[in-house]
């Protein structure tokens, strides 16, 4: 036993200083030079899989010249397709890249280890390289019998057996068994659960974007029942806020704005298909319909209006209303975001890199892309409708074709929608009414026509059943068709994404041969599967990830656990990250009680740093956003998936935390870490007021003044603080009390920022307890998801 | 040590006024969670890699490649398009052909904005201001430059630039990022992703912006966007007025001392909560708020002109006291130069003349003649020239030919994407030289054209950086700003 533990011991040791050298090794290299790269392996498998190890190496180093894009083919050499890569080689007779089971006789082994720097592969000029560590797997790939097989993405996922575990009392669900298998490997051990209260916590941020609000907290807390956390996931997916939650993710996916972009960025009224995704959630309308609504909701058989408002998913792409455009050129743009938008928000493909030649790295060719294109291209729509000054004045805020939304229609089948008594609204949504001949974009240039193409899709990924149509709908059908292999696993792993922090394939955007590779493969196909077989039911899915051990373990990082592993990819605790800018706005909002819960509606203009569209529109008459006039009374106070979205300057307070400017279609956001934040949740009106506001309610509710600390502090975050947390932040409390008392013009002005209704207190009292929220609202552990 | 006695030598704040300052030792701790995502921080973590950091920083992606001629950027973007005929391409035969139809093999098939394509004539329009020759040089300067005209010596003009876009939005896109689309990193992004920051208490990459009287295109956050790359490269937009950084000041009643007595509480807290969840990223966010602090002081510092000297606000000009205004701005830029800042980006709106060329142009350039001018007088009498890169040009030329009614006095001139002008000066560009050539009707290019890419890559060049190298792989793909092109125009580097 003693031994056994001493040898376990060095083990670890050794380990330690295996993973210490490699990280050294790994920064003198740049092997991180980005952070998509997982860990560089150290020791090579015994078996050498063709997918996780080799591709990754011919994909990045050598498809760029022989790969799928047949201009840039090199010595006729394609590495991409087995049946091309064993042929002779027709610039060298006799003479073969790879030869099964013979690295001295391939080629390509021998040129990647040759120290002639005239024939070493890759080229020097390419300024890629290959490391000893890629060698050796190459070299033991060609010995094992260089054996090919088909990108993993474009396989069909299949629901594997569990893997066996030892520590079986740990899981609560199948999801366990995988993460586990692995946390076992690596000889660690999964972390406890997490507390009730940080649970509380973090389930309501990740199903409704907002703390818990006092009865569900002491609900859960009380019920010590084993269904008590089925019964909170139940209880919050049930409110409206879920489907605002949700919703807030699905917008950056569909570049949703509320303008059109370009150089004069004037209004649009998209809003009523925001609100139809806020209730497609709330209603837990399954994927597959969800997405076939979006693509061709308006081919439905007996279409009804709600059917064709959820197609203006394809239009939300920006469009120019700059005079004197190309109407051709710009045209074919918004035809091209479609097609774009289809490959990295639903299949997770990088479609757009086919537009202009041959995809360099997946098996899709020009063609293919315009095949794609050629089911968005039928839309009676123009480049340039009006330009930004006419559509202003004739109060058109709806491109061609749109439909109109009156009275009548939100007392039936669009009930759902908030029209708040404005009149009549129009929005923008799809036809097929213009058939067009499609073509291949000669370069990718709109005016150089090449061959005519028709409907069809990338046969790679699934070849387009014949009975389809070949139409929208029947893209749609492709889409949804529990053979695509693609769909079922991108969307599971952009909700494991927003659950975790990062997908199991971290580049959601991309499960091509260049992303990543997914850390827990067995894992995303048994979810996937999982999630097609419960009929897309998005719900079920959320639920069972948030009921497994994984998820609901503590998130504290042991020394052991970030030695072993730093990016927490393993695991074997849960992730604690960053809340988004609209997530820590509607925290601030909801704890200091200011929260306006009203859904759906036109969007609103809460506060923003003046000046800041007028100092960059193209003059005050171009278009209608060119003046920020902030909005008053309870439209402050809305939840930010409401506040209006101007493309060219985005709310400063959501753009300085990484939201995309919704340009086009962005899956997953950064997570910086800069004093822009820092300035931004010290100064911001609203974070001030929140802090106000909530101290003058805690002054007015609290029986002494004792206790007022400890309110505040619960009132953010959702626990009670630890005695030293308690001393620190009393004695700041006090000093600024004492501080204040003697400037109490100070006092005043700070009780008097923002708009909301000043109480009747103490403004000492009340400035002084006013910062001691402000020191809470700007903790680490305030803005972020433990 | 040393490096906190200096700044408490300088006046500023320095480290040892705060206890919490983040340690080499914490902030390499974090690069275990990966190096890349932690790039070279514009803003993040300046200072902590000076010394031995620089040495990793070099590592990781081998920058400088070689010498750079350059440290710094000030690039005077004229939004809106300045029309060359009417600044630095002086085309006598437009004066004698005036009113003839442009030659159709001139045109030779060039695609024609909606807005004069159906224009059945394109009548030759002359300048209707004169040129002069320069300095030793003899560069030909117009006459709504005279301060330009004074540096021409100083100046390197290009007069073969052409870009692909003939739309405001897509060619100023393309300008700032190398891409026609929006989505990529700006060019300012590129060099503070590529070099780093030399300032710890300012951003690496700033904009300013400013607007002139004539008809003018919207400016958008995208053009100083990181892109792909992490946001920390983003532009940091300067405002004129109290405000120049989103969220700088705190609020009214809160003073400086009541605001340090916060964040020490905030600091304290965090620390208590770092040690209980392992999480570094808690001691980075610490740092981060040390920087908001310092970033107090220094930003409105490095604003503030009042300590400018007289001879100083007559050389830029009057308007240089006017806060928002182009001479204000260029003013600003020479600071921001000073104080260590990568990248200086302005923008002066108005540039779009499609009618009333002669009078708005007059006005557009004399919001920016003498402060552009001053700039590099400015620059020069420091010594800062000769590192310092500035550049003055717009997104693309304007045409030959009249658009809208043929008036001598009063006429407009459409967008002209095939040839235009730009001058650079300074940081490795030969002085007092003109590069390029365009046809005497000032519509083709004829000799050593540059393309937009070729421009970038020659920057880059002088900033010491090989564009072919600088890469970011996003998407599968390997990034660069000059796309799959660009030359490096070795000719007019020094």
């Amino acid at each position: 036993m003693y031994i056994y533990q001493e040898m376990k011991q060095k083990i670890i040791l050794g380990g330690i200083l295996v993973l210490l050298t490699a990280l050294l090794w790994t920064i003198n290299k740049g092997v991180f030079a980005n952070s998509n790269e997982t860990y560089v392996q150290v020791k090579i498998p015994a078996v050498i899989d063709y997918n996780f190890d080799i591709k990754p190496i011919l994909s990045d180093k050598c498809y760029a010249c022989h790969g799928p894009d047949a201009n840039e083919r090199k010595a006729g050499l394609r590495l991409d397709l087995e049946d091309k890569a064993f042929l002779e080689l027709p610039e060298n007779p006799g003479k073969y890249a790879l030869v099964k089971g013979n690295s001295s006789k391939s080629e390509l082994y021998q040129r990647i280890i040759t120290d002639n720097t005239d024939a070493v592969m890759p080229p020097a000029d390419s300024q890629l390289h290959l490391t000893t560590h890629e060698k050796k797997l190459i070299k033991k790939w060609i010995e094992q019998g260089a054996k090919y097989e088909k990108h993993w993405a474009f396989l069909s996922p299949v629901k594997s057996q569990l893997p066996k575990v030892k520590q079986e009392v740990w899981i609560q669900n199948e999801i366990d068994a995988f993460i586990l298998e692995k946390i076992e490997d690596k000889e660690l051990r999964p972390s406890q659960k997490a507390s009730k209260e940080t649970l509380a916590r973090r389930i309501s941020l990740d199903l409704t974007g907002l703390p818990p609000n006092t009865a569900i907290v002491e609900g859960f807390l009380n019920d010590n029942s084993n269904t008590a956390i089925a019964n909170l996931i139940d209880q919050l997916m049930a409110l409206p806020t879920y489907g605002e939650r949700m919703a807030q993710e699905w917008l950056d996916v569909s570049r949703y704005a509320d303008s059109h972009g370009y150089q004069d960025d004037s209004y649009r009224s998209m809003w009523p298909w925001r609100d139809w995704v806020i209730h497609a959630f709330n209603t837990n309308l399954p994927y597959d319909e969800f997405l076939t609504k979006q693509l061709a909701g308006d081919l439905l058989p007996n279409a009804n209006k709600e059917d064709v408002l959820a197609t203006g998913f394809n239009r939300n792409h920006p469009i120019t209303q700059e005079g004197g455009v190309i109407q051709e050129e710009y045209r074919s743009y918004y035809v091209v975001d479609r097609t774009n938008t289809l490959g990295k928000g639903i299949l997770g493909l990088t479609l757009e890199c086919a537009k202009c030649h041959d995809h360099k790295y997946d098996q899709l060719s020009q063609k293919e892309y315009f095949e794609m294109y050629a089911f968005f291209n039928n839309v009676k729509e123009q480049g340039l409708r009006m330009d930004a000054v006419q559509a202003a004045n004739q109060k058109y805020f709806a491109d061609a074709p749109f439909m109109t939304i009156s009275d009548v229609d939100t007392t039936g089948v669009l009930s759902f929608i908030n029209k708040k008594g404005v009149e009549a609204v129009n929005v923008m949504v799809m036809n097929d009414s213009v058939p067009r001949e499609a073509f291949i974009f000669n370069r990718g240039e709109y005016d150089d026509h090449g061959e005519q193409v028709y409907p069809n899709t990338p046969k790679t990924i699934l070849p387009f059943a014949d009975d389809l149509p070949r139409n929208r709908l029947g893209l749609a059908q492709w889409v949804t068709s529990e053979k695509n292999p693609l769909t079922a696993r991108v969307f599971v792993n952009r909700v494991w994404g927003m659950l975790f922090g990062n997908g199991l394939v971290v580049t959601a955007e991309d499960f091509g041969v260049q992303g990543s590779l997914p850390t827990h493969p067995e894992l995303l196909d048994w979810l996937s599967k999982d999630f097609m077989e419960h009929n897309w039911d998005i719900k079920y899915l959320i639920k069972k990830i948030v009921l497994s051990a994984t998820y609901q373990q503590s998130s504290v990082a042991t020394t052991e656990l970030k030695a072993a592993d730093p990016e927490n990819i393993l695991l074997a605790r849960a992730p604690r990250f960053r809340m988004s800018g609209e997530m820590i706005r509607d925290y601030v909002l909801a704890t200091s009680n200011l929260l306006n819960r009203e859904i759906g509606g036109p969007s609103v203009r809460p506060y923003q740093p003046k000046g800041l569209w007028e100092e960059t529109n193209a003059g005050g008459n171009r278009g209608v956003l060119t003046k920020y006039v902030e909005d008053s009374g309870d439209s402050l106070y809305r939840r930010s998936i409401y506040t209006i979205w101007k493309r060219t300057l985005p709310p400063p307070g959501m753009t300085i935390f990484d939201a995309p400017n919704r340009d086009y279609c962005e899956v997953r956001r950064q997570k910086t870490n800069t004093p822009l934040q820092a300035l931004a949740l010290q100064n911001d009106v609203q974070m001030l007021e929140a802090a106000r506001v909530l101290a003058q309610n805690t002054l007015v509710d609290a029986k002494n003044d004792v206790e007022v600390v400890n309110a505040v502090f619960k009132n953010i975050l959702i626990r009670s603080p630890k005695e030293d947390e308690l001393k620190v932040l009393e004695d700041y409390y006090n000093n600024a009390k004492t501080r204040l008392a003697s400037e109490e013009e100070n006092a005043e002005k700070l009780v008097a920022i923002g708009h909301f209704n000043r109480l009747k207190t103490d403004p000492v009292k009340t400035a002084a307890l006013m910062l001691t929220a402000q020191v809470i609202y700007n903790l680490d552990e305030t803005i972020t998801k433990e | 040590m040393e490096k906190e006695k200096k700044s408490e030598e300088t006046g500023k704040p320095s480290d040892s006024e705060n206890p919490l300052k983040v340690n080499r030792r914490h902030f390499f701790s974090q690069l275990s969670v990966g190096i890349g995502s932690l790039a070279l921080g514009s803003l993040l973590i300046p200072d902590l890699l000076k010394g031995k950091g620089d040495e990793l920083l070099g590592q990781e992606l081998g920058i400088p490649n070689f010498a750079p001629k350059a440290k710094r950027i000030i690039y005077l973007f004229q939004s809106g398009a300045p029309s060359q005929l009417e600044s630095f391409d002086y085309k006598p035969t437009l004066d004698k052909r005036q009113g003839e139809d442009l030659p159709e093999s001139i045109r030779n098939g060039q695609r024609l904005t909606g807005m004069t394509s159906g224009q059945s004539k394109f009548p030759l329009m002359p300048s209707a201001v004169k040129f002069n020759q320069y300095g030793e040089s003899g560069a030909w300067v117009s006459d709504f430059f005279p301060h330009i005209a004074k540096v021409a010596d100083e100046l390197c003009f290009v007069k073969s630039m052409h870009t692909e876009a003939i739309n405001h939005d897509p060619a100023i896109t393309f300008f700032q990022t190398g891409s026609q689309q929006s989505g990529r990193p700006s060019m300012g992004s590129w060099m503070s992703y590529g070099l780093g920051s030399e300032n710890k208490n300012l951003p690496s990459f700033v904009v300013l912006t400013s607007r002139g009287k004539g008809n003018s295109q919207g400016l958008y956050s995208k053009l100083w966007s990181s892109g792909f790359l992490d946001s920390k490269h983003q532009g940091v937009l300067l405002r004129s007025g109290k405000d120049p950084v989103l969220y700088l000041n705190d609020p009214d009643g809160l003073s400086r001392s009541d605001k340090r007595h916060l964040l020490d509480k905030v600091s304290s807290l965090n620390k208590i909560h770092h040690v209980e969840t392992g999480d570094d990223e808690i001691e980075s966010r610490i740092a981060q708020y040390e920087m908001a602090y310092r970033m107090q002081m220094s930003v409105p510092d490095v604003m503030d002109i009042k300590k400018e000297p007289e001879s100083i606000i007559k050389l830029y000009g009057e308007d240089c006291q006017v806060p928002g205004t182009y001479a204000a701005n260029a003013l600003q830029a020479r600071r921001l130069a000073e104080s260590g800042v990568r990248f200086i980006q302005l923008y002066h709106q108005g540039w779009d003349q499609h009618g009333g060329l002669p009078h708005e142009m007059a006005g557009q350039a004399k919001d920016v003649d003498q402060a552009s001018a001053a700039l590099i007088l400015d620059l020069k009498q420091r010594g800062m020239l000769e590192d310092t890169l500035v550049v003055w040009g717009g997104e693309f030329g304007r045409t030959n030919y009249c658009q809208g009614k043929f008036d001598l006095k009063n006429y407009g001139r459409d967008h002209h994407p095939r040839a235009f002008s730009i001058w650079m000066a300074g940081g490795g560009i030969k002085p007092g030289i003109t590069y390029g050539k365009t046809d005497e009707f000032g519509y083709n290019v004829v000799e050593n054209p540059v393309h937009v890419n070729d421009f970038h890559a020659t920057l880059m060049h002088a900033m010491g950086i090989n564009h072919e190298e600088l890469t970011y792989k996003y998407q599968g793909r390997r990034f660069r700003l000059t796309d799959v092109a660009g030359n490096v125009v070795k000719d007019i580097l020094t």
